[in-house]
């Protein structure tokens, strides 16, 4: 008998089998944060700058201040490919490590949070959905689990009705206005649609939705219809290649770029830079400082890579996205800090973690104190509201950096909400949920 | 020595019509399911049922539709994922509409409507066949998941446009939901997959079988003999969509809990469902499940070898290294064994036969 063929395909089974059941040892007094990151794939260029960011604030936190309260931080990374089967199967693996299991999640995926969101109160791990996700989540009567601070997709699109009514001389001056949103084909493209909707019913500006199907790499018929429509303001929901994309045609019909605004997820370095000078102008919403000029960037390049500032850049260093996951982290450290008052200075379960997010208070002083005064606005979650509904910020691309142009802009709170509510309240009766009571 | 059939006699044609007439296979099929239905639920931990053995079983729900079709029947067809989210979408409109509804029987229900969906799109392979059928079933996948991404109806006008599985029991248990445990989870779907597989084996043994096999060799000869192309066709179509649209089912209610169109998608999964019958086996319901374990089980271990022999390295590194080395086992196995895996267990019996004294 010839044993090559089957004796290497029973040593394959074998050695697939022997893996299945191996263990691993725990320390204690440890706090373990899986992280779930996008290296690979098409949309890599995003998830570097993500995974680093999160990455080099942790490990911030344990050589500046020997952990939290002397709890050290350890994280696992694991690849999604910002795939939601990979991601799920990614947060399996994950969620029992470390002494406690895992403290939160940040899926940095719409789609991953949405499938983790059902599963947040059965396995007791608290979801951080920043800025992404399930905007009805912000409800924490429904979603005790899920916090989405400091503001959401709805909050963002009533911030930026906000600032065209500024810039156009006040919200009775919207009448009549055009306004195009152009958006991602997908549960996240469609999320600010709703909002302004009932925005342009209030104020009175045309709204005309243009979906880009997915990956967004083909919109000429797109931009076709806004060469024709000649809109006022262009708000975009775009995400990977698809924002890159709108830029150059936004460009190459000679749109006025000031006038054309990206959501969060549609401004950062990645996306502008192939634009060249077409894309000078264009502008962004943000809730977060651009530029690694804040006192937590200093400390990064000091502690992190031991001064050498030119390896720290290499590794995205003050960009958007990096800024974000900055801001991010700290949220998650701070929420873990905040549970260690309560709880006692060991490692924390998801449990107390989630209280922790849910007593969150980020005032001025603390960002301070964290090197991040500025850059973001102070926060204070409670147990009805999972979202603050924060301020915006517009920042605008000057060719070379991303700058800020504005102050901060109040959301239309008075129309989000309730919008909120009636959403969530949907939803706890599509799953049978009965809504706790926050006293 | 140990895997011989000498001595086994049949009296009747019942017993030698017998779908494993030889005793050590009857042995051996019963060893592998009482492993899964006893063994498994208590020894794997959440992480393996969920996902890892949920996610196989359903992959190989899907691979054995297709390969009644592809396999049996010699329909090329790219529209599983497309036929997948039909069950999906309706079994979620089912049970959302008629919440009392047993979610099984909504299975069954989506399966059927899934069936018809197939026959529809099954009306071309009458007139067009091979590679160029493979094009018009890629119709079918862009128009339904298109479909379901633009009427707000099939996602009951949900802002996001995502489905979730709603919490449901099955008698008292809880099948659905983030609630049902995963061994529950496990053992509906483990449940389903050997129901429809022996339906299937039974099916592909039958006069239907025979006479999709008949269509597939030389579909004239077979019109000679007096088989009709367009049902036999169509049923092919009708019955494979049946288990695509279950297996649709079993992935929204048992594995993922919540989706949009694009988790049946064609890069994500009708390509890799016909993978798996091409490495598999054509024409072999056990190559659907060797497939399907090799597609979903081997990249689950290539991402976590480095950690269980002691590596550590880069995230990135790790995950290229993965999609290559399962890349190049591909085409390894393609090169030893074009047959597929069924082939190659066919041979391993052979020569188990005659073990120890091969000649």
């Amino acid at each position: 008998m010839k044993p090559s063929r089957l004796a290497v395909f029973g040593l394959g089974a074998l050695t697939v089998f022997a893996g299945l059941f191996a263990t691993q040892a725990v320390a204690q007094n440890e706090q373990f944060i899986p992280m779930l990151v996008y290296r690979t794939g098409p949309y890599a260029p995003s998830g570097i700058p993500v995974a680093n960011g999160f990455r080099d604030y942790y490990t911030l936190i344990n050589e500046r201040d020997g952990g939290i309260n002397g709890v050290k931080i350890t994280f696992e990374e694991c690849e999604t490919q910002y795939n939601t089967k990979l991601g799920v199967e990614c947060y399996e693996k994950l969620k029992n490590k470390g002494p406690t299991g895992a403290s939160l999640v940040n899926p940095y995926s719409t789609g991953i949070t949405y499938q983790l969101i059902p599963k947040a109160p059965v396995d007791q791990v608290p979801i951080l959905s920043m800025g992404y996700g399930r905007t009805a989540a912000a409800d924490g009567r429904v979603f005790p689990w899920v916090f989405n601070f400091p503001t959401t997709y709805w909050s963002q699109a009533s911030g930026f009705i906000n600032y065209v009514a500024k810039q156009e001389g006040g919200l009775d001056k919207l009448k009549g206005k055009k306004i195009v949103h152009v958006h991602h084909n997908s549960a996240y493209g469609k999320e600010a649609n709703p909002t302004l909707e009932v925005l342009a019913e209030k104020y009175g500006y045309n709204l005309t939705l243009l979906a880009v199907d997915h990956p967004g790499q083909e919109q000429k018929s797109t931009w076709l219809q806004i060469r024709r429509l000649r809109p006022d303001w262009i708000f975009m929901s775009g995400w990977g290649v698809m924002n890159q994309v709108a830029v150059k045609e936004a460009a190459a019909i000679n749109y006025p770029m000031d006038h054309f605004v990206g959501n969060w997820w549609s401004g950062s370095d990645a996306d502008v830079i192939p634009a060249g000078d077409g894309a000078v102008g264009y502008k962004s919403t943000s809730f977060h400082g651009a530029g690694a000029n804040w006192q937590v960037h200093r400390d990064i390049i000091n502690y992190v890579y031991g001064g050498d500032e030119a390896k720290a850049k290499a590794n995205n260093l003050g960009e958007v996205l990096y800024n974000r996951t900055l801001v991010n982290a700290m949220f998650g450290v701070e929420a873990i800090r905040t549970a260690m008052e309560k709880y006692g200075n060991k490692s924390m379960t998801g449990e107390q973690v989630r209280w922790g997010l849910e007593n969150l208070n980020v005032t001025k002083r603390r960002l301070k104190k964290l090197g991040m005064k500025d850059m973001l606005r102070p926060v204070k979650v409670s147990c009805v509201d999972h979202e603050t509904g924060g301020p915006v910020i517009i920042q605008q691309w000057d060719g070379k950096q991303w700058k800020m142009v504005s102050d901060w802009i109040p959301t239309i709170r008075d129309v989000v909400r309730p919008m909120i509510e009636k959403a969530a309240a949907d939803y706890a009766m599509e799953n049978k949920i009965e809504p706790r009571d926050c006293g | 020595m140990l895997y011989r059939e000498a001595g086994q006699f049949k009296a009747t044609y019942v017993a030698d019509q017998a779908m494993l007439p030889i005793v050590q296979d009857r042995w051996f099929i019963a060893a592998v399911l009482g492993l899964a239905y006893v063994v498994v639920p208590f020894v794997a931990s959440e992480y393996w049922l969920q996902a890892v053995l949920i996610p196989f079983l359903v992959f190989c729900m899907a691979a054995i539709g297709l390969n009644l079709l592809t396999g049996y029947a010699g329909q090329l067809s790219l529209g599983t994922g497309g036929f997948m989210a039909v069950g999906a979408y309706s079994t979620y409109k089912l049970v959302t509409m008629f919440p009392e509804m047993n979610v099984i029987v909504a299975f069954l229900l989506s399966g059927m409507i899934a069936a018809g969906v197939g026959l529809i799109f099954g009306i071309p392979s009458l007139r067009i066949k091979g590679f160029y059928l493979a094009v018009a079933t890629l119709a079918a996948q862009f128009f339904l998941s298109w479909m379901f991404n633009k009427v707000p109806w099939f996602y009951n006008y949900n802002p996001s446009g995502t489905i979730t599985a709603p919490p449901r029991t099955f008698a008292t248990l809880m099948v659905t939901g983030p609630e049902a445990t995963a061994e529950t989870r496990y053992l509906i779907a483990l449940i389903l997959v050997t129901v429809f597989a022996l339906a299937a084996k039974n099916l592909v043994r039958g006069r239907i079988g025979r006479s999709w096999m008949a269509i597939r060799d030389m579909d004239i000869a077979a019109e000679i003999i007096g088989i009709r192309p367009f049902q036999t066709k169509l049923l092919a179509f009708a019955i494979s969509s049946f288990y695509c649209g279950v297996a649709g089912a079993m992935s929204l209610f048992l594995w993922l809990g919540s989706a949009e169109t694009e988790a049946f998608d064609l890069l994500t999964v009708s390509f890799p469902v016909l993978f798996m019958v091409i490495i598999g086996g054509l024409g072999s319901i056990l190559g659907s499940f060797l497939g399907a374990a090799f597609i979903t089980l081997v990249p689950v271990f290539l991402t976590n070898a480095p950690q269980l022999f002691g590596f550590t390295m880069a995230t990135d590194l790790q995950k290229h290294l993965e999609v290559m080395i399962f890349g190049g086992l591909i085409i390894y196995f393609l090169i030893v064994e074009p047959q597929g895996f069924a082939r190659l267990w066919q041979i391993a019996k052979e020569k188990l036969r005659r073990w120890p004294f091969p000649y």
